[in-house]
């Protein structure tokens, strides 16, 4: 079926739902989602949202945008930080007054509580800078903000499934999806795309992320010839949930919990001794990772830590912790109040991705030159405001700056232009994909299943693409990865039918998932250093000298990786130093 | 730690099947796995065919509500041994009632959220916000509104509803419980135009007052006690 649309947005949670925001009532605008937009994973975010509002202690957005770079290991684009840093004030203060319920401090004002590596002057000690809603902060925002879109009567596709970007003459003008209830493939022809569809920690078989989150808006514009920047830098939640790697929240540190290793020692004060715990997330993942390497860890394998609470006081953990208090109970039937949560890293949020400017405009290289009519914004897109390390609760900032930035360029652009025609033959790449995976239904030679290739995925990706990586791990992934990307062209589906094929679905998302596993291993490969998420024990130092730039990984006509190449650093006002806490 | 655990499912599919019948399966599962877990074990490995919303797989999406042991929960939220799966007890799962099948344990949910648009759910206030600062609301009256700010759409109220499942027309638990989070919030002004919605035929008044969605909610939400407090508002009101 064909759609005409001034815009189509790809994905609502934060990022796509702020965006079309922006262009409803400018434009004629659609968002088209895999989910119903109150099942986006921005959902899942607990702790908060910083902003230096300075509402119960002195804070200005400059400290913020400093924690931010330093955060990043001084890969994050400073001009990206200062953006971040002085929109998110106004964002938040928009939100308030769209109805989102923040928790609030006795004279009325939104309340603000401690999160890790967010500091007062600089990194003297940390400072209240992020303001909440409960632990379920990111399920305010998401609830809001898809409020906010049924009373601007957004056009929404729920349940749609985003197949191809299409490009003509240079510009970008549509995509084409596949409705998951009919199997039907859809063309929307538009005048810009702004791709919001988040990330991809399905990857690694430990993590908090959503199993929607299979990386396909990345895949897809790799696949178009898109680079992917910065894939190896993808962060591990220090709290995950021992085993299942359900998010614990960095705020229940930032209330005051800590961290104990097997001997009921708080291990981060050794490692941190000025934030301790509250260190950033690479940071207490890798002492984590140490606490266990040298047999310090808990519970008969010695292969977790434990998160206190218990001393907080249940008043506390009632009125600020309480979702992630119940994931113990749920999960582990563990009773926070009285003992230790077993938990470990959990793979969490992708620094890298779709590389964009501070307007959200897509970038195809290391001039950054835009693709004209194509935007990305939130988890999908790397801006760089991460770097190689995401401060906690700068995800959400992130969503709402450049969401409504990408929207708002967005919006500009296709009220100044024209028409573009859809290229010839616009739906041949879609129909190819479909095809191939449907055959896999009748096709008896064909018969690798695509749960063992998922399963052999995550637990590769976690052995050797995870917290510590080396020349010899990072090898044996590139060698996986051939095999399975050989294995997954036999794949074999046993559901023929077109309505509601979730298995097909799942090899669709699967295919995705190898795309962007294979960009990040390359990635870290070729990065022989150490900083933030990207930690390597055969290169343990930084090289600002060679590696203070970021990677953009360029597709391979027929799959794999083609090029690497590097794109500098926007430095403004911090010059890279030795990272301390 | 590993058991055989028997499911007993509820099949549907609208190209091959004329009405809905049960199948059987026997996996392998953890006393400690979600019935998610589970799902996802036959689905990878044994029929590619069936077929189930899930997403966060945590109970804070709200997508993989069903009717399992004939109690809506999420299958996120339910361990296999919390309804005895580990010690041989068969584990009954269907779709929710109340709302069209299309396909296994997938149903329509478009008609539940047109209900909740219905209720106008988004701030309504007609002055002008701070130019640069946050509207204040104090911590006790923030308070007052947070159970209902905890729904995730998920559905199990309503379809756990015997009113919802009788009349296609009435908006149900969910639609009702986001009314009230609005209704008590102190920075609204829209509390008349949603009393007067859901003060008409299918509304409020249609609650029976049964308490399965309280029952149901896989958000600890008091539902009933919601429906309850809008009705008083509604008749102090007049």
């Amino acid at each position: 079926m064909y759609h005409k649309y001034d815009a189509v947005v790809v994905g609502a949670g934060g990022a796509g739902l702020m965006a079309a925001l922006q262009l409803v009532g400018k434009a004629n605008v659609a968002c088209i989602t895999k989910l119903y937009p109150s099942r986006s994973h921005t959902g899942a975010a607990q702790g908060g949202i910083c902003a230096a509002l300075g509402n119960t202690e002195e804070d200005h957005w400059e400290w913020h945008m400093f924690d931010t770079v330093k955060g990043g290991d001084y890969l994050t684009d400073q001009d990206a930080a200062e953006v971040l840093a002085r929109d998110a004030v106004e964002r938040i203060i928009e939100m308030e007054h769209m109805g989102l319920p923040f928790n609030r401090t006795p004279e009325g004002k939104i309340d603000q509580r401690r999160f890790g590596g967010h500091t007062r002057n600089y990194g003297e000690g940390p400072v209240r800078r992020s303001c909440f809603a409960a632990d379920r902060t990111g399920h305010m925002i998401l609830q809001t903000l898809y409020q906010q879109g049924i009373k601007e009567n957004v056009t929404f596709y729920n349940e749609f499934h985003v197949m191809d970007l299409l490009i003509n003459n240079g510009r970008c003008v549509g995509v084409t999806a596949m409705e998951v209830k009919t199997g039907e493939l859809h063309t929307f022809h538009t005048k810009a795309v702004i791709f919001a569809t988040g990330g991809y920690g399905r990857a690694w078989r430990v993590t908090s992320n959503a199993h929607a989150c299979t990386g396909d808006g990345m895949a897809v514009a790799y696949r178009a010839g898109i680079p992917l920047m910065d894939m190896e830098m993808y962060q591990f939640h220090p709290t995950g949930l021992y085993r299942i790697g359900i998010l614990l929240s960095e705020a229940a540190r930032g209330e005051g919990g800590i961290l104990r290793n097997g001997n009921g020692e708080r291990f981060c004060e050794r490692y941190a001794p000025t934030l301790k715990d509250l260190a950033p997330r690479d940071m207490v993942s890798r002492f984590i990772a140490q606490e266990i390497r040298e047999g310090r860890g808990a519970g008969p394998n010695k292969d977790f830590v434990y998160l206190h609470v218990d001393h907080l006081g249940k008043e506390v953990i009632d009125s600020k912790l309480p979702d992630i208090t119940d994931f113990a109970r749920t999960y582990l039937h563990v009773e926070p109040y009285t003992e230790g949560v077993p938990i470990q890293p959990t793979a969490h949020y992708a620094m890298g991705g779709i590389p964009t400017n501070i307007d959200g405009e897509v970038i195809l290289d290391e001039k950054s030159t835009v693709l004209p009519g194509c935007y990305a914004a939130g988890e999908v897109a790397c801006v760089s405001v991460h770097g190689a390390n995401r401060l906690g609760t700068n995800s959400l900032v992130d969503l709402v700056v450049f969401g409504k930035r990408a929207g708002l360029k967005a919006a500009e652009y296709v009220q100044k232009n024209d028409w573009e025609s859809l290229p010839a033959h616009h739906e041949t790449r879609s129909n190819e994909l479909l095809g191939f995976v449907n055959a896999g239904a009748n096709d008896t030679r064909r018969t690798e299943i695509a749960g063992d290739i998922r399963k052999e995925l995550q637990n590769k990706m976690q052995d050797w693409v995870s917290i510590v990586r080396n020349d010899t791990s990072l090898n044996n992934m590139m060698t996986k990865l051939s095999e399975l990307r050989e294995r997954y062209g036999r794949l074999r589906l046993q559901d023929t039918g077109n309505k509601f094929n979730t298995e097909r679905l799942e090899a669709l998302e699967l295919g995705a998932l190898l795309e962007c596993a294979e960009a990040t291993t390359k990635g870290a490969l070729e990065r022989k250093e150490s900083r933030g998420a990207q930690y390597r024990d055969d290169y343990e130092n930084r090289d600002d000298v060679n590696f203070l730039a970021h990677t953009m990984a360029y597709r391979a006509e027929n799959g794999g990786v083609k090029e690497l190449r590097y794109k500098p650093v926007v430095i403004t006002r911090f010059q890279p130093k030795e990272r301390k806490y | 730690m590993a058991t055989q655990v028997t499911l007993k499912i509820l099949r549907y599919d609208p190209e091959k099947d004329k009405k809905a019948h049960f199948e059987t399966y026997e996996v392998e599962a953890d006393p400690l796995d979600r019935i998610l877990d589970v799902l996802n074990t036959v689905k990878w490995y044994k029929d590619g065919s069936l077929t189930y919303r899930r997403s966060c797989a945590h109970g804070v999406c709200g997508s993989d509500a069903m009717r399992i042991n004939g109690r809506n929960r999420l299958a996120c939220k339910v361990l296999v041994r919390d309804v005895g799966g580990d010690t041989g007890k068969k584990i009954q799962i269907e779709p929710m009632l109340g709302f069209k099948i299309l396909r296994d344990l997938v149903v329509d949910m478009d008609p539940f959220f047109e209900k909740y648009k219905s209720i106008k759910p988004y701030l309504i206030n007609y002055e002008d916000a701070p130019a640069s600062s946050e509207r204040l609301q104090s911590a006790e009256d923030r308070e007052i509104f947070d159970e209902t700010t905890k729904c995730i759409l998920c559905g199990a109220c309503s379809g756990s509803c015997p009113p919802y499942w009788s009349n296609q027309d009435f908006i149900g638990p969910a639609a009702i419980v986001n009314a009230h989070r609005f209704i008590f919030d102190s920075r609204d002004q829209g509390s008349d135009e949603r009393l007067a919605i859901l003060g008409q035929g299918e509304g409020v008044f249609r609650c029976r007052t049964v308490y399965n969605c309280t029952d149901a909610c896989p958000r600890d939400i008091p539902v009933t006690k919601a429906i309850e407090q809008i009705r008083r508002a509604m008749l102090y009101n007049r």
